[in-house]
């Protein structure tokens, strides 16, 4: 069948300066450049490119230029140049879209319409060049009320006479979203894993089990337990030092996931613990889990096969009803609740679901802060937010409306090289990064991507303490829940009433 | 769908006698009143104190009984264990005199569980190795997602029947059902007492065929054993049928062997009766289902 799908990207090839290395030819994974051998000439099909820009950085010359195919169809606003496309691809195969990434479309993102305060005049600013501060967070349950004891020959001092519940330690409350071996390569999971363990933070397997090679970072490791169970045996749940039960993505909320057969490589067999080349499908429900109490029945197991010694944690999409749920969540025994939010990404996810299903995180968030203060079980639970967090500002807002830490995922990736080109389903990851085709695999060095990761953790810890310190505090814990610190911009009263904070200028 | 005879041979009970006596001292816990948690805790420390076999008496739904014990131990159950029973269990024997409740062996990767009466839903859940006998019935969703890696290779064996959804998304393992009925013999309904027209002899049991729906949905993996027959209706769209083979039959004696010896049967009658074997039809049952 003809396809009516014209390129969506142009190639453009200087031909001054191109010197005909095929560099291009072997860094495009979706053959999009060509060596001609009739005429020794290096020339692209451009209804291959997906515009990851690959072939533009590692290009010697800088003789490529990729830009959109501006495809001027009839301007209308209604059927745009996407929607056309998708019909189109629907029409020639007959299946589900599939796509990868976060929702791209327009959806208001909170965050930019969220300001901070600072302090002027009535209070000074801290500089934390000069003082220090304080960005530790403790993930975990943590107790009604504490109880002291008076240390015996030391007037003056005391030690806690409460038990705490199992706490986890992040020197910086940004961790490292659950993605899975298999969606992720293995050197993306080592990068994470080793950034985690050095900026003193959480890195999480996702579903697909946990490498061998990796048992070591183990304290730094949040293990997953989905509705496949991939993976999931004694030792993996003794290793981590945080368990998440895996209810829902914020990428498609609602349903499963099939990690498809041609994928499910040897190594991947290995930490899955399927056979080679089988399909790794995940259920859309857990079948243990269809209801709350269930939730908590699963909750306590976990708990009984780690003999309480670790938080076990509990991830859903964002949806209508989270806070309801949460509270739920809560009640049933989680001591940590994730929550992922509209703009959460995936190694791939059915397009509509993506773009259509589930709320933006920051709505989520402070629906379920406010709910769970109200019913006086906020100290419960810790509350880890996911979906779409870009840069420390997203983090400080985030934690202002209620969040005790965030999950980066995307931003982690891009840290790695992704641009976002939306192809992670097809495996052909040009960067390396999504795909488990051990060609493309070695594209990402762990080495290296371990001290990308460290550096952005750095960097945002640095502008976090900043923007701390321009408020007039000197610790996270400070921020934590403190909606006046935040103003809202260009929102709807209803709008500034579920976040729980002003309109600027008030 | 298989065409096969109306049963004529049924299995039959034989009365053994008991098992041969512990080989180590038994410790004996009473667990009426105690909290699961107290229990398990006292479970684990007795376990990683080595020994090697204990009897709880006056079980009443504690639930996660084996869920962190990772060292080969023979425990007895009498009473009716909760929830969970060996969830994520890593190697100990169970053995259940009595009915065991919801989500017995979820997520198991080894050992044994034995249940001389009834188990509930989601038996086997996501099971990966191991092995779970069941002498009765089971609930709704049972063996879902069981699956098989290596060495591990998970079974389930049901004497009496199951629920819907039985074997969905299976991908790897055994499941036998073998539809015993040894209670089957009604004075009320002396219909029941009937196979082809014959009545049953004293001891003999009538086959009770298998209701559930959906059974194998998704499945991609792993074989359904199915005692008697099974209509076409019943079945998930990725599910086939066929007869058995030589090697099939091997693996049915073997397992139907043990769950008699378990359970005081007679493994040849129960082998005489025509199976049916499910099997899935595709290794990638959703590959095609996208555009890429």
């Amino acid at each position: 069948m003809k396809t009516y799908l014209a390129p969506k990207f142009l190639v453009r090839r200087d031909s001054e300066r191109c010197i005909q290395c095929q560099v291009c030819v072997n860094q495009c994974t979706f053959d999009t450049h060509y060596y001609n051998t009739e005429d020794g000439e290096v020339r692209s099909r451009e209804e291959n490119c997906v515009g990851c820009h690959r072939c533009v950085l590692f290009c010697p010359t800088r003789a490529l230029t990729i830009s959109r195919n501006p495809l001027d169809y009839r301007e209308n606003y209604n059927w745009r140049p996407e929607v056309i496309e998708d019909i189109l691809k629907q029409a020639e195969t007959g299946g589900v879209l599939l796509t990868g990434m976060g929702d791209d479309k327009s959806q208001r993102i909170y965050w930019d319409h969220l300001v901070l305060n600072a302090s002027q005049v009535t209070n000074p600013s801290i500089d934390p060049l000069r003082e220090p501060m304080e960005l530790i967070t403790y993930l975990g349950r943590k107790p009604d009320q504490v109880a002291l004891n008076q240390v015996q020959g030391e007037p003056g001092s005391f030690n806690l006479k409460t038990e705490l519940a199992p706490q986890v330690k992040l020197e910086v409350p940004v961790m490292f979203a659950a993605m899975s071996y298999g969606a992720v390569s293995l050197n993306v999971h080592e990068s994470l894993a080793r950034a985690a363990t050095e900026m003193g933070t959480l890195w999480n397997t996702g579903e697909g089990g946990l490498h061998p090679k990796l048992y070591r970072y183990g304290n730094n490791t949040i293990v997953q337990v989905a509705s496949g169970r991939f993976g999931v045996h004694p030792e993996y749940l003794d290793v981590a030092k945080i368990i998440e039960i895996k209810i829902g993505q914020g990428a498609k909320p609602g349903i499963g996931g099939h990690l498809p057969g041609e994928k499910v490589s040897a190594e991947i067999s290995l930490t899955r613990m399927i056979p080679q080349g089988t399909d790794a499908l995940s259920p859309a429900p857990q079948h243990d889990i269809y209801s709350i109490e269930d939730l908590a029945q699963l909750i306590y197991a976990l708990k009984e096969a780690t003999n309480y010694t670790k938080p076990i944690s509990v991830k859903i999409a964002a949806v209508h009803n989270s806070a309801a749920i949460a509270s739920g969540m809560v009640r049933a025994g989680a001591d940590i609740i994730v929550l992922d939010g509209l703009r959460g990404a995936t190694g791939a996810a059915p397009k509509i679901i993506r773009d259509n299903v589930g709320i933006p995180v920051e709505m989520a968030l402070a629906s379920v802060d406010s709910r769970l203060r109200q019913e006086g079980i906020r100290n419960q639970a810790s509350i880890v937010v996911s979906g779409g967090i870009r840069n420390s500002g997203d983090v400080a807002k985030a934690i202002a409306l209620g969040a005790d830490a965030v999950y980066i995922g995307t931003a982690a990736l891009v840290a790695l090289g992704c641009t976002v080109c939306q192809q992670c389903h097809t495996g052909k990851c040009a960067w390396g990064i999504c795909t488990t085709d051990l060609r493309l695999t070695k594209r990402v060095n762990p080495e290296i991507g371990a001290r990308r990761l460290a550096n952005l953790l750095r960097g945002w810890s640095i502008e976090i303490k900043d923007i701390l310190g321009g408020l007039g505090v000197n610790a996270v814990e400070s921020l934590r829940g403190n909606r006046l610190h935040l103003r809202g911009i260009g929102l709807t009263d209803t709008e500034l009433e579920i976040l729980g904070v002003k309109m600027v200028g008030s | 769908m298989t065409e096969e005879k109306a049963p004529n041979v049924i299995a039959t009970r034989i009365s053994s006698p008991l098992a041969s006596p512990p080989q180590s001292p038994t410790l004996r816990i009473d667990a009426a009143g105690v909290y699961y948690r107290e229990l398990n805790a006292r479970l684990r420390e007795l376990v990683s104190n080595g020994t090697k076999r204990i009897e709880l008496h006056n079980v009443y739904g504690q639930r996660y009984i084996g869920t962190d014990l990772d060292r080969p131990v023979d425990i007895e159950i009498f009473g009716v264990p909760g929830n969970d029973l060996g969830a994520f269990m890593d190697g100990p024997r169970i053995i259940v005199h009595g009915n065991a409740q919801d989500g017995c062996g979820n997520t198991m990767n080894s050992g044994e569980i034995i249940i001389h009466g009834h188990a509930g839903d989601i038996t086997g859940l996501s099971a990966r190795g191991g092995r779970i006998f069941v002498r009765d019935d089971v609930g709704y969703r049972a063996g879902i997602h069981m699956k098989e890696y290596q060495d591990k290779k998970p079974v389930l064996v049901i004497g009496g029947t199951a629920q819907d959804f039985l074997g969905e998304y299976m991908a790897g393992g055994v499941l036998i059902i073998l539809g015993l009925n040894p209670s089957g013999l009604s004075p009320q309904e002396p219909a029941l007492n009937k196979v082809n027209g014959r009545s049953l002899g004293e001891g003999e049991c009538p086959l009770k065929q298998v209701q559930g729906k959906f059974i194998g949905t998704g499945m991609h993996g792993g074989v359904i054993y199915l005692r008697g027959s099974v209509k076409d209706f019943q079945l998930g769209k990725e599910v086939g049928i066929a007869e058995l083979d030589e090697k099939d039959r091997l693996v049915l004696k073997q397992l139907v062997g043990e769950f008699a010896q378990h359970f005081s049967y007679d493994a040849e009658e129960i082998l005489y009766h025509k199976f049916a074997k499910l099997f899935p039809l595709y290794l990638r049952p959703y590959g095609r289902l996208y555009a890429y």
